[in-house]
């Protein structure tokens, strides 16, 4: 059987109402010879839309460019500034950041778990019929995600966009007593996302292993968030400077969304590439907690996203409590700034993986242009490499509907962001 | 037993945060699945976008002839059309680019900018079809969303937040940023329902709800500039640049640089 078979798939995270995305395979004498997957998203322009605005304005505009990972974009961009301009945030400022980061990776993940993953494993249509089916595992789901949401808001006001980030340091300085009030929630929390990690470990995933590059931050120091150098499993070591000269982002000709290459290869980013890298720096009780689940670190299997993600989940519990033990307000949050004309960059450990932003501004502070390199971008070629394996070895005499779910595992697994990686351009059909 | 009201959330061009916001509430968006029926709402799993519905909220703004014929078709079969945040209601960050600018933007930054899709532009819902009840923020505030569901389900108009963000400050013995500490904030100019979120985090508010009822540019424009804002108008198109491109809303600010 030879030919194109084209099949329309649901993308887990903020599909676009008009139109389904499609996955569409080219098929030669029984082999897969291409897999495209087409997203239907308008481009926005983010990378146009900053240049002119001073770097102050950008951190607040850039959230916009998701409003799953908004932090993290604002993440990118103050680290950028400050490392322009040769600002300190201080220790405070650091560590206060890092649990508002932790925030996010909880909420983020406790959202594509409970929305997306476990309902795709336990055979349920989307959260309402988990809610019907597993009422108390739904309930403590959400309990998690607030609490993630709550972390963000204690510094920045709100979850989605958050107010408080600014160049050199936090807006805002909570009082010891809201700090205390969440940091109680936190140790309380971490037998519940015990749970959590072991109710995933039973959902029981295909297994499917493939040799491929995992590529995070990784930090002689602490597991990477927002600091250290960018590797692989293959060994590569590099500074986030260096990022351009080994990743590239193209075009291809079934789609406009750029895809990112590593050298010639595709790549993953996520919480599997971290644990992979990193996960000798996890915290005691999540390390015994990855042994309890029986996760095999590090793995290759592509649908062990899911339990990575809910290790995460645990680690971003305990690291923020931790954290916020003995709280202190600081005497200043944030140094002045003095501006200074050059490159800008930052790189981040998004809730999806790497994200990288570079900015070149003038000696006024305003952008001249940028460049953003989303984790989903990264993450699509891998994706289609591993949809024309994973579909190979499955065999394509199924039908419609039986690769199409498939298809559609492969890709929630990765739980890609369509507002993230569509923020400059959209896939576009060729057909023929 | 009376039919449930059929529900729909469309997402259009956006960041995707305003439905992603409502979650702030999460064990009220589950119950809503018991106020409702909910037919469409794709990133929680029912999806029947061709299904005509009593009430349906719109995310995120018009960008392309495609969306806005889709936005007609949608409003045919709608019984209540809600825009929700500041995309749908006011075009949102992307509405910032110039008219003509998609198509140059396109050939600077694709090698092949003829597989980019036909997009010139980007605007608000009011702006293609009717609309019932306009939601401000970016994102929204979810309580104030669940709000006019609710309102809407009995059968009540919905009121729209008409003061600005100063009042919330008062309301909330929030100091004044510009009053005491000489920071830009364009409270006075900015429709409440945040809470006064920036000023009570130590900062000026940007915007981000959109612009109030009645405005006085000129004399903003004056204070914004003593408080070191170089460009008042471009500091406030920030996310009200679809909205201000008609010529009443941009009395009295000095033209563009």
């Amino acid at each position: 059987m030879s030919g194109t078979r084209e099949i329309s798939v649901q993308l887990p995270l903020l599909d676009r109402a008009m139109e389904d995305a499609a996955l569409e395979l080219e098929i030669v004498d029984e082999e897969i010879r291409d897999v495209r997957l087409r997203i239907f998203e308008p481009p926005r322009f983010f990378e146009k839309l900053v240049e002119g605005r001073r770097f102050d304005e950008v951190v607040d505009l850039v959230a916009r460019i998701c409003g799953v990972c908004p932090l993290a974009h604002q993440l990118a961009a103050v680290q950028a500034f400050e490392d322009l301009f040769r600002l300190d945030p201080g220790p405070w400022a650091r560590t206060m950041r890092r649990v508002m980061h932790c925030g996010e990776w909880l909420q983020s993940h406790a959202m594509h778990l409970h929305l997306i993953a476990a309902p795709e494993f336990l055979g349920c249509v989307g959260p309402f019929e988990l809610g019907e089916r597993f009422p108390s595992e739904l309930k403590r789901g959400l309990a998690l995600q607030a609490l993630g949401r709550d972390l963000v808001a204690l510094f920045g006001g709100r979850a989605v966009h958050p107010v408080g980030l600014c160049v050199g340091g936090l807006h805002c300085v909570p009082a010891e007593d809201r700090v205390e009030a969440v940091a109680e929630r936190l140790e309380r929390a971490g037998a519940q996302v015990r749970e959590v990690v072991l109710w995933c470990a039973g959902f029981g995933v295909p297994e499917h292993l493939r040799a491929c590059t995992g590529v995070a931050l990784s930090d002689v120091s602490e597991y990477a968030m927002a600091s250290g150098h960018i590797s692989s499993g293959s060994g590569m070591h590099i500074h986030i400077r260096e990022f351009e000269n080994r990743f590239k982002d193209y075009q291809v000709a079934h789609s406009t969304a750029f895809h990112a290459r590593l050298d010639a290869g595709s790549y993953f980013v996520g919480p599997l590439a971290r644990l992979n890298l990193n996960q000798h720096q996890l915290p005691d009780e999540v390390r015994n907690c990855v042994r309890d689940c029986g996760l095999k670190l590090p793995s290759h299997n592509l649908f062990q996203h899911t339990l990575a993600r809910a290790v995460e989940m645990h680690f971003a519990i305990i690291e923020a409590a931790r954290l916020l033990r003995g709280y202190r307000r600081p005497d200043v949050s944030r140094p002045p700034v003095s501006v200074r004309a050059g490159t800008a960059i930052g790189c981040i450990e998004a809730p999806r993986g790497l994200l990288w932003h570079r900015y070149e501004v003038d000696a006024d502070g305003r952008i001249r242009s940028a460049k953003i390199l989303p984790p989903t971008v990264q993450n699509l070629a891998r994706i289609e490499d591993d949809i024309a394996e994973v579909l190979q070895a499955y065999g394509l005499d199924r039908s419609d509907d039986e690769l199409r779910a498939l298809g559609e595992r492969v890709i929630k697994s990765y739980d890609p962001c369509v507002p993230c990686a569509t923020h400059f351009l959209q896939l576009r059909v060729q057909r023929r | 037993m009376i039919a449930r009201a059929r529900f729909g959330l469309y997402r259009l061009s956006s960041c995707g945060g305003c439905q992603w916001a409502l979650f702030d509430e999460a064990e009220a968006v589950m119950e809503l699945s018991r106020l409702v029926d909910i037919v469409h709402w794709r990133s929680l799993g029912p999806s029947a976008a061709e299904v005509p519905v009593d009430i349906a909220l719109v995310e995120g703004s018009v960008s392309g002839p495609k969306a806005a014929r889709w936005l007609q078709s949608l409003r045919a079969r709608s019984g209540q059309l809600v825009s929700l945040g500041a995309c749908a209601t006011a075009g949102g960050p992307q509405a910032l680019r110039p008219q003509d600018a998609a198509l140059s933007w396109k050939a600077e930054r694709c090698a092949s900018p003829e597989y980019a899709p036909e997009i010139e532009w980007a605007d608000s819902v009011a702006h293609h079809v009717r609309v019932d009840v306009e939601i401000d923020g970016c994102p929204v505030n979810s309580a104030r969303v669940l709000r006019v569901v609710r309102d809407l389900l009995s059968g009540v108009a919905p009121r729209r937040e008409w003061n600005s963000v100063c009042i919330e400050c008062k309301r909330r013995l929030a100091v004044c940023v510009t009053v005491a500490r000489g920071l830009p904030c364009l409270g006075p100019l900015t429709r409440a329902g945040c809470g006064a979120l920036c000023p009570r985090q130590g900062r000026g508010c940007y915007g981000c709800f959109g612009r109030a009822e009645t405005l006085n540019q000129a004399a903003m424009q004056v204070c914004l500039r003593q408080a070191g804002v170089e460009d008042p108008r471009a500091h406030f198109d920030l996310f009200h640049a679809a909205a201000s491109a008609n010529p009443q809303a941009a009395e009295g600010w000095d033209a563009r640089r």
